[in-house]
This record gives structure tokens, sequence and C-alpha cells, in this order.
């Protein structure tokens, strides 16, 4: 077992020093990116990238969570459904405050998200170190519990957001700052917050020392209890940043929002370089995962090659390619 | 071991419920239905409790019970405790699956219970005394005549499809027979598992693949909300029409407004379930004769028969 030595490379010298582990994923993005303009010139229009990019920012900015909850030796397999229920939550209490804030409910809302996901992601971390029980499991349960509430909430159909709302939270999805569409800005500011607290943060040290070896970082006096609590609370903000910029998207939540995610946001995370039995996170990595996951399924359909029943083959080859390409260029 | 213990629990419950049901002498009606886990299922289960409602305020000797059960297995369950309790006189049943509910079903039959299938068939047809479903090929073929029609024969289509199902392969057959001989022409085709995101990233990438798109089919109206949000961010003004399936409320309010791109609508009511139960009473209480297999049509929804597949308080 290396992992014994890892704590101790993790020194402030190594984060200024240029990381092939770090570049991987970014290699195998610019090789999809050729790829998918030799097939198609159309997939690198400016329209079709932004479109792209911005709908891998739920993704994104979920994955980013879902680094730390890894990186410390977590797995949080609840994101997705949570993701829906706060959707719901926050639809449903925007609608009831429309009619005596007006549009102040939508930034009302957003706060009630945000309490939403910190209390969502606080429950899973109590359950997975107080409960001392497999984050496998333990978020197994809680995706069930996130997953049936939201679907008691909406009767099993829509829960629409006020329509005297609809306008005014639209532009957080279709928005653009500079031309560059909102959510693009929002997760790239997620990443970058998240960066800072990983690599330039005692806490970040710990998260990664918790990761690669329990035992070292616990006769390092770090408390592992507190630092995986913190990192599933992170992820439970991340979701509920990721379910703020949804809403505006389709304006509803439904049973089906969400469905899934989970495996997306893992598999992101693996693409960007960071392991799943945990240690050392790669924040930028994790998002590049998710761009690169987002421009396959859209690279599918710009295609011709692929007949439609293939699809989810040919998807998964590219992951396992990508993959393969960031194991040999380190 | 637990089987016998099972049956011994049955029958004292049976023992027990014997005293009253014996005293009120109803006649007792099971739906055994799927929980609400997306809007189409939803409207199912308020469909069926709707019935149950009226017909148990309507009918004092019939009692309608409504179970829902959210996986295959859970509905074999759900059978065994809705038959070990009491004498069922009628099922009407929606599988979740035609083969693992196939033999559970006879042997609720066996018992002498009168059966009515809904939607799904079960492997074995002899089952059933009543099958009710609607009409998946039409579903198709009507949306594909209205466009031949609107379009004068002639234009680019985009199709956008659920997730690999007998429900999906008939719809779109009869929307491929639907236009054939004409010169429209489907672009592309692809699956959206029957999601409102999926069908959003689906249809910005045929924007950005196709510069000219005259209309577009969502066979499914979850993904016609995801479809239509698309387009609208896009800005995009050539396309004429974008049409579902199903007969979601928010669709049909749609038609009944006159929207111009979905002023049409095709059904494949969830109401179904209803007509179900409301035929199996009509047997039981009125002597009326049902067996036999009944096609619920596909008709096209227009403004003006829109109100009749209209249910605001449902949530589908």
């Amino acid at each position: 077992m290396s992992v014994v030595s890892q704590p101790a490379r993790l020194g402030r010298e190594r984060d200024f020093s240029f990381n092939w582990a770090d570049a991987g994923p970014f290699l195998a993005l610019l090789a999809l990116l050729v790829i998918g303009f030799l097939v198609n010139p159309d997939f690198l229009s400016p329209t079709n990238l932004s479109n792209v990019i911005t709908r891998s920012a739920f993704i994104a900015i979920i994955a980013v969570g879902a680094t730390f909850v890894i990186s410390s030796g977590g797995l949080d397999l609840s994101v997705g459904s949570m993701a829906a229920f706060i959707t719901g939550i926050t639809i449903m209490f925007m609608n009831m405050m429309a009619p005596s804030m007006g549009t102040w409910s939508i930034p009302a809302g957003m706060g009630i998200a945000l309490l939403a996901g910190i209390a969502c992601g606080l429950v899973n971390g109590i359950i997975v170190t107080v409960g001392k029980i497999e984050p496998f499991i333990a978020t197994l349960g809680t995706m069930g519990i996130f997953r049936a509430l939201i679907t008691y909430m909406s009767d099993g159909g829509t829960i629409p957001i006020d329509r005297s709302l609809r306008e005014a939270y639209r532009p957080v999805y279709f928005g653009t700052v500079a031309g560059i569409p909102l959510p693009i800005i929002i997760s790239l500011a997620v990443a970058a917050i998240a960066s800072f607290v990983l690599y330039k943060t005692k806490y970040g040290r710990k998260c990664a020392a918790a990761g690669a070896n329990e035992d070292v970082a616990r006769y390092s006096g770090i408390s592992i209890v507190r630092t995986r609590t913190i990192a599933y609370v992170i992820q439970g903000a991340c979701v509920a940043i990721a379910a703020i910029c949804y809403v505006p998207r389709l304006g509803a939540a439904t049973p089906t929002t969400g469905v899934l995610w989970e495996l997306q946001v893992i598999t992101a995370v693996v693409i960007g370089g960071t392991a799943l039995r945990g240690g050392k996170g790669h924040i930028w990595g994790t998002v590049a995962g998710a761009v690169i996951l987002e421009l396959i399924a859209n690279l599918m359909v710009l295609s011709d090659f692929v007949s439609e029943y293939l699809v989810a083959a040919v998807q998964g080859v590219i992951i396992i390619i990508a993959m393969l390409i960031q194991r040999f260029s380190k | 071991m637990t089987r016998s213990k099972w049956v011994a629990a049955a029958t004292l419950g049976a023992l027990l419920l014997a005293g009253q049901a014996l005293a009120a002498d109803k006649k007792v009606v099971a739906v055994s239905i799927p929980a609400a886990d997306h809007g189409w299922t939803a409207g199912v289960v308020y469909h069926a409790q709707a019935a149950a409602k009226e017909i148990n305020a309507a009918f004092p000797d019939v009692e309608v019970v409504v179970k829902t059960s959210p996986s295959a297995t859970a509905q074999v369950s759900a059978l065994e405790d809705l038959s070990a309790g009491r004498k069922l006189d009628a099922l009407v049943i929606l599988p979740h699956t035609s083969e693992e509910l196939t033999m559970p079903v006879k042997a609720v039959k066996d018992g002498g219970t009168f059966i009515t299938v809904v939607d799904r068939g079960l492997n074995d047809p002899a089952i059933q005394d009543l099958y009710v479903a609607g009409d998946n090929i039409a579903v198709g073929r009507n949306t594909a005549k209205f466009l031949v029609d609107k379009l004068g024969g002639k234009g680019n289509l985009v199709v956008l499809r659920g997730i690999p199902t007998v429900i999906d392969d008939e719809r779109i057959k009869g929307f491929q027979d639907g236009i054939a001989g004409s010169d429209l022409k489907i672009l592309d085709i692809q699956y959206a598992n029957w999601n409102s995101d999926d069908a959003f990233k689906l249809m910005q990438d045929y924007l950005a693949k196709y510069p000219e798109i005259d209309a577009v089919w969502a066979n499914d109206d979850d993904m016609l909300l995801g479809v239509l949000e698309a387009i609208k961010e896009s800005k995009r003004t050539e396309i004429k029409y974008a049409l579902g399936g199903n007969g979601m409320k928010e669709i049909i309010k749609k038609v009944i407004d006159g929207d111009a791109m979905t002023p049409v609508e095709t059904p494949y009511p969830p109401s179904m379930i209803k007509t179900a139960i409301y035929m199996t009473v009509a047997n039981l209480v009125g002597h009326a004769p049902v067996r036999g297999a009944v096609k619920l049509d596909a008709p096209l929804i227009t403004k003006e028969n829109a109100e009749e597949y209209y249910f605001p308080d449902s949530p589908f």
C-alpha cells in the first residue's frame, strides 16, 4: 500500500508545480473537441458549445461538492434525489411567498434552497460519520427518502413555478454576462472557491488526508467525523446551488428530476482524476469531466454514424478511452 | 413455513371480516395499479381514486378498493394481500409487467374473480374477462396525419422517442406509417427517456444540427415541455409545430387556449383506468355484459373537443 506515504506528499510546494494528473482530463477534453469538429463542424459553433457547457453546469457544480466527499473517503448516491427534493421545496416556497413578496420571493427561495441543501448534507454526513454506516448504504437510504418526498410533494405529477415568477427567474439559467451564460459563470465561481478551499486551506488538506489513510489521519490528530461531515455539508450546499440554477430552466420539479444524476456526478469526478477510494481531489478535473460527459452526449446526436439503439454503448466506450488517455498521459 | 402462517393469518382475517361482509353483503372490486412515479402513473392513481370515491358513493353495495404498488414484485404481493382477506368479486389491474403478473392474476381468477386488465396485456389473454387499453399506434398515426395535412405533405421533421419499450415502438411505427407516401422527412430520431430534461438537451442538439426544421414530434408530453423550452430559448422561428402525446393537462390547456405551435394533442389518457372500473362495476351491479376487448381511440384533440380530456385537478 503506497497510500501511507501520501499525506506526507501533500505539502504546499506541490501546488505550484505542473501536475500531469490535473492535465489528463483536459487532454481528453481537447481530443474530444478535435474529434467532434472532424465529425461535424457545427460542433464547435459558439451556440452549440455554449448550450452544452451551460447544461453541464448542474453536474459540474454537484460534482465539485462530490469531489470533497469522495476525496475524504466518502460517497454520496443521494445527490440526484436531493437536487429534485430541494428544487421542489424551493418552488413550493417561492409560490407560497409570491403573493406577499412578489419577485423578492426568488432570492428568499434561493436562501431556503441553500438551507435545505446544507440540512440534507448534514443529515447524510451525520448518518455516515456518527452513525458509522457505510456511505454507499447510508446515502442509498437517503436517496430513496428524498425521491419519495419529491414524489409525495408533487402527487407524482409536476410542481410548476408560479407564472408571475417565471419570467423574472428565467435569466438565472438563460441570462448572460458579457456573452457568457450565467450558469457557466456560477459553476466557475463554485469551482474557484472549492479549489481554494481544497488546495489552500487546512480543511482541504485534512480532507485529502482522511481519504488517503483514515488511521494515519486520525493519529495525526485530524477529526475524521468532523472532516467528513463538513464534506457532506459542502456537497449539500453545491446541490442547492445546482438546484437554484436548475429551477428556471424548465420551471418545474417532477419525480423524474435529477434521476441518475448521481452516476453522472461520480463519473465526472473519476474522469476528472480523483480516485474513487479517496485521497487528493481534482476540482478542475472534475469540471472538465462534467463537460466531457455532456459533450459526448451532444456528439452522439450531432454525428450520424451511431444508431439510436447503440448510443449508450458508444458513450461507454468513449468514457473508457478518456480514462485511458488520462492514465497514459501521466 | 411463512406461507402456511400467511394462510392461517389470512383465514383468521377472513373470518373476522366475514361477519361484516355478510352483514353488508358488499361486492368488492379491487383495483391494483402502479404507484405514482411519473406524470402518467400519477394520472392513473388520481383517476382510480376518483372512480372509487364516486362509485362507493353511488352504489352502497359496492366497495372499490384501490391499491398502488411501486414495483412488479410489490404488485404480486399486493394481489396476494387483496385476495387473501376476502373474496374479490372483480379485480381491475394495470400490470407493471406482463410476464411477472400473469400467473398471480390467474391465481386470483381461479378463485372466481372477474378480471379486468388495463393498458398492458398479460401473456395469456384467456385470463382476462375484459381488456381496456388505448391505441398507441393511433397516437403516432393521427399526429402524423395532422402534420402531413398542415405542412402540405412536405417538410423536415425531428422526433424524440422515449424508452425502448413496446409502447414507444408502436407510437413510432404508427407515426412512420402515417407519413409514408408524403414528402415529410424524419431528419433524426433519438431516445430522450420520456424526461423533460433529456428532451431539452436533445432538442438543443437538434437545433444545432439542423438549420431547417418544420415540425417536432415528442411522443410524450413530458418531453414536449423540454422541447418547447429549447425552441423558445433558441429564438428560431421556422418551426411551425411542436406536438406531443398522452394528454397532459398543461398541453391540453395550450390546445384550449389556441396555441399556435401546439394546436392539437393525441390522448393516451390515464383516465382509461376509470373507464375500466366503471365498466367492471356495470357488470356487477347493472347486469350489463362487458366481456371483450375495448380499445379507446386516440382521436385528435382540438380546441372543439379538448374539454372532454381536460382534468385541471389531476396531477397529470
